[in-house]
């Protein structure tokens, strides 16, 4: 309209620079507030523990930095059964929730006792505490058949998968019902099958929709693998329950403690990279 | 691009309705719906939201279980409990309102998914027809592209590539424009007259009377569940029998 933009030289107005200062002056206000304020926190904060009487003591029995020095390698030792768990139970519950959410999105008469055992499944193991889990299958499956051993972390990790499964079903099932019916009246038209429907269309779409939550899931399998170690398995977080009885010192466990946070932190940062693109994506540019 | 006409009896129709039922709950949507689409023949439906024109389409597709009467295809009752309905929707090609395009595919692999995973053709035939079909109705540049990068209109023209891919003995058009804006239904409706030259046979629902009236061999005016009067599009346009007809394309005409 304006002489500006006919000769493909656009520059921004007045207008638009005022409110460009004003924003970028808006944004450095609210920078330096952030600044001194978690600044301010962090030292109170710290001047409240450090300055506490028994500072000394916590700080010898929990924070020692030779026994930390120390343990490191062994619970390192530890933490690498904890990551063979964690790898073969995330294959096993991809599968299992896979078969458990297409179970419970079966229709028709016939696939009724298919789709109750699922209900059901999923039903018991979100509702059942993953401590109990690992001791019913733990110290129940070996009493079955006494003549055979099966290694413990093994069966932490079929224990692991049964309480998984059934969270990551569920997840999965939300997503699949999250693909709108015109989708599959769409693929049912073209004259796919219903397995087939389900295997090219609808479950691409539904774990595209669910990636977030099935991200924040593995994350929290991820220290839950940590649990083994009730049942024996020399796992992190067993190592460390060992050199802290023979050093009467809890160091160790905030060493494992550490370890699981450094194992799970490239995946959290992930997660919400993740989530933040698509919620971009979403919203097509939108500020709200 | 012709119509295979089933084996089972080259004279009938490819398309008979007989005294069609469909309820939902105690809403009765078709009222007995007689009706038969000819081989080769374009019949466009019209009629006010709600007459049925949709339900229509989707008991000839089988995604609605009629309540009553018989659909024929080709001289196969596709209505009898013991068909198998896969191989019913293999025969027919259904273009939808909303495209209802896979987003996860490309183009092209939306194109050929039937042919592939139905007909069992080889994926590279599909593929190669595919992209013939595709440059052919000017969507040669959009092979590789996923739908959300198209236009509506394109979307749509690949959504009808979709449907006539594998050779329909029946095309169902179910209000394909009237999700698009008006600069955009021009190259859709251009596409079905193409399909109309090549010989298809196209039962559709629309409210584009004008390109109804140039396009269509016998129009079917649907009200209140049953088609009230049909006839050619001179008939139904310039000399409606029915008040309701009259009164219908009085109405739509003047918006």
């Amino acid at each position: 309209m304006t002489d500006r933009v006919a000769e493909g030289a656009w520059t921004p107005s007045e207008l638009e620079l005022e409110r460009r200062l004003h924003r970028r002056r808006a944004s450095r206000r609210s920078v330096l507030v952030a600044l001194v304020s978690t600044v301010l926190f962090t030292v109170a904060a710290g001047w409240l523990v450090v300055g506490s009487p028994n500072w000394d003591a916590v700080q010898q029995s929990f924070f020692n930095l030779e026994i930390a020095a120390d343990s490191f390698p062994r619970i390192l030792e530890g933490l690498w059964l904890n990551l063979r768990v964690l790898f073969f139970a995330t294959i096993a519950v991809a599968i299992v929730a896979t078969l458990l959410a297409v179970m419970r999105s079966l229709r028709g008469p016939v696939w009724f006792p298919l789709r109750a055992l699922a209900t059901g499944y999923t039903d018991l193991f979100r509702g059942l505490p993953v401590l109990i889990v690992l001791y019913l299958v733990g110290f129940g499956i070996p009493g079955l058949d006494t003549t055979v051993r099966i290694p413990v972390a093994v069966l932490g990790t079929i224990a692991i998968t049964l309480c998984y499964s059934a969270y990551v079903a569920e997840v999965l099932r939300a997503g699949m019902e999250a693909v709108h019916p015109s989708q599959r009246i769409a693929a049912r038209s073209l004259g796919l099958g219903h397995g087939e429907t389900l295997r090219i269309v609808v479950i691409p779409q539904a774990l595209r929709k669910v990636v977030p939550a099935l991200m924040n899931d593995f994350v929290s399998m991820q220290k839950d693998v940590g649990l083994i170690s009730v049942l024996g398995a020399v796992d992190a977080v067993r190592s460390a329950q060992i050199v802290s009885q023979t050093t009467y010192n809890f160091t160790p466990y905030v060493v494992a403690g550490l370890m699981f946070v450094a194992l799970s932190f490239p995946m959290i940062r992930l997660t919400d990279y993740v989530s933040a693109r698509m919620a971009k994506r979403e919203q097509i540019g939108g500020t709200v | 691009m012709s119509a295979s006409s089933g084996a089972s009896s080259a004279a009938s129709p490819v398309l008979e309705l007989r005294d069609v039922h469909k309820l939902f709950g105690d809403n009765h949507v078709l009222r007995g719906v007689d009706l038969t689409v000819a081989g080769h023949e374009v019949v466009v439906v019209i009629g006010a939201s709600g007459s049925g024109k949709s339900t229509l389409m989707r008991t000839i597709n089988l995604i609605e279980r009629v309540d009553d009467g018989r659909i024929l295809l080709s001289g196969d009752d596709i209505t009898d409990p013991g068909v198998d309905v896969d191989k019913v929707r293999a025969r027919i090609g259904v273009v939808f309102q909303h495209f209802n395009l896979f987003p996860h595919m490309r183009v092209i692999d939306n194109v050929t998914l039937a042919a592939r995973r139905v007909h069992g053709v080889d994926a590279d035939v599909a593929r190669d027809r595919g992209i013939g079909l595709l440059e052919k109705f000017g969507l040669g540049e959009k092979i590789r592209d996923y739908p959300d990068r198209l236009s509506g209109g394109q979307q749509q023209r690949v959504a009808i590539v979709r449907a006539i891919m594998t050779d329909p003995e029946l095309l169902l058009l179910d209000e394909i424009t009237s999700a698009l804006d008006p600069m955009l239904v021009g190259e859709v409706l251009d596409l079905v007259r193409d399909l109309k030259a090549q010989g298809s046979t196209i039962l559709m629902a629309t409210h584009e009377m004008s390109f109804a009236r140039s396009v269509a061999d016998r129009i079917v005016f649907m009200h209140g569940g049953r088609p009230l009067e049909s006839g050619t599009p001179e008939q139904i346009f310039e000399n409606p029998q029915r008040p309701e007809t009259q009164e219908f394309l009085a109405r739509i005409m003047h918006r």
